[in-house]
């Protein structure tokens, strides 16, 4: 585990990821998304707004899954205090939080011609939101820390706590009678037809993709950002010793 | 060896700090299993019903057959069921898309002396189920064989 744990190491190997994984991203995610836009036929009750389904389903995914992974490198860095960890939970909330947020919106659109109205406040919808407001604070605590140079602890109990929503997320639709659909997508079995079912997975790598390069972007800039500051310091305390 | 014991000691400590907050996730959410549910199901609202013109909602499926329009052209009533029991409704106004019968629907209203529920605003439920239209009236085999020729 600690074998990446050294950032020129790890950067190493990140500069040569980060580029292949948002081409791949952005080609295999233009490619399902023009799929699903122009080639897949329209639903038997929905008609045309299925199509929102290739956007909103793995954005919704990819909202969890952000915070997933804030929640386990927040277990690396409380529990192993691996050096990289918390660069890799603050790196992966903006695009987790860009996920949640498109999700909102794109279930919301959806939500108006199939359902006849904008929003509702049932489980799903309303725990979904809830994630998104757990990003913005937890995006808002991060920079709060970077600014102070307070201990990064509290960040990474707030990614674990804050993971409980998740679960709550996922089964909403079993636990309470809400006016969004029960899963779709089981282990092993789908209610979706394979015509649309190829493109929506199609989508996700795609999806998921990007949402790897951009973290392994972002952990670089916070790296080099850090790098930056500590040189800044090093030179600011060097006429201070060389006069004492 | 110190460290090693400091690691365990934390990651012990995480663990049941992760435990004790899903045991309090999981008992807040069963709590509000009634309280969080969006709508009544008909077999809820009668057993139990909520009082004379309370704002609640009834979900649950459109009875086939049961879809009959007033003569004013607006007012339209039918029942919604849940396989259990059946709530009579009436609606005055405009009807979303997918709202037909023997598919799910979500009546915000309230419930009259007479039993019936008068909706204020009707939402139309979808179901798991995405299939493009070529493909409905047909049994699921059928469907694969059709899917099938068109792929070859």
């Amino acid at each position: 585990m600690h074998f990446y744990a050294n950032p020129a190491r790890f950067l190493g190997i990140a500069r040569r990821l980060t580029l292949p994984l948002l081409i791949g991203g952005l080609v295999l995610a233009g490619a399902a998304l023009a799929w699903g836009l122009l080639v897949v036929p329209p639903d038997r009750l929905m008609g045309e707004t299925v199509r929102v389904l290739f956007v909103h389903v793995p954005a919704a995914w990819l909202g969890m899954g952000g915070w997933m992974t804030i929640a386990i490198a927040s277990l690396a860095e409380l529990v192993w205090r691996h050096p990289l960890a918390a660069l890799a939970a603050r790196a992966a909330a903006v695009p987790g939080a860009t996920f949640a947020a498109i999700c909102l919106a794109t279930g919301s659109i959806w939500g108006r011609p199939t359902w006849g109205t904008w929003w509702v406040w049932d489980g799903r919808l309303t725990s979904m939101l809830v994630l998104l407001f757990l990003y913005l604070g937890y995006i808002a605590l991060a920079g709060a820390i970077a600014r102070d140079g307070a201990s990064s602890r509290i960040l990474a109990i707030y990614g674990l706590v804050g993971a409980i929503n998740v679960p709550i997320i996922n089964r909403s639709v079993v636990w309470w009678n809400s006016l969004h659909q029960p899963p779709s997508i089981t282990l092993g079995q789908s209610a979706i037809d394979g015509v649309f079912l190829a493109p929506l997975l199609v989508a996700t790598i795609g999806f998921s993709l990007l949402f790897g390069g951009v973290v392994l972007a972002r952990m670089r800039a916070l790296l080099a950002e850090a790098q930056a500051e500590a040189r800044l310091r090093r030179r600011a305390a060097a006429p201070a010793t060389e006069w004492g | 060896m110190a460290a090693l014991k400091a690691k365990h000691q934390r990651l012990v400590l995480v663990i049941i700090a992760l435990v004790a907050l899903l045991g309090a996730g999981l008992l807040a959410a069963w709590a509000l299993r009634n309280q969080a549910s969006y709508f009544y199901v008909p077999s809820a609202m009668l057993g139990d019903p909520p009082a004379i013109g309370q704002a609640v909602r009834l979900g649950g499926m459109v009875q086939a057959g049961s879809l009959e329009t007033a003569p004013d052209g607006v007012t339209i009533r039918f029942l919604v069921g849940d396989g259990a029991a059946r709530v009579p409704v009436q609606f005055s106004g405009i009807v979303p898309d997918l709202f037909v019968e023997g598919s799910g629907v979500v009546a915000e209203g309230a419930l009259r002396p007479d039993g019936t529920f008068l909706a204020t605003n009707l939402l139309a439920k979808h179901d798991e189920n995405y299939m493009p239209r070529e493909l409905q009236d047909m049994s699921p085999s059928e469907a694969r064989e059709t899917v099938a020729e068109t792929q070859e």
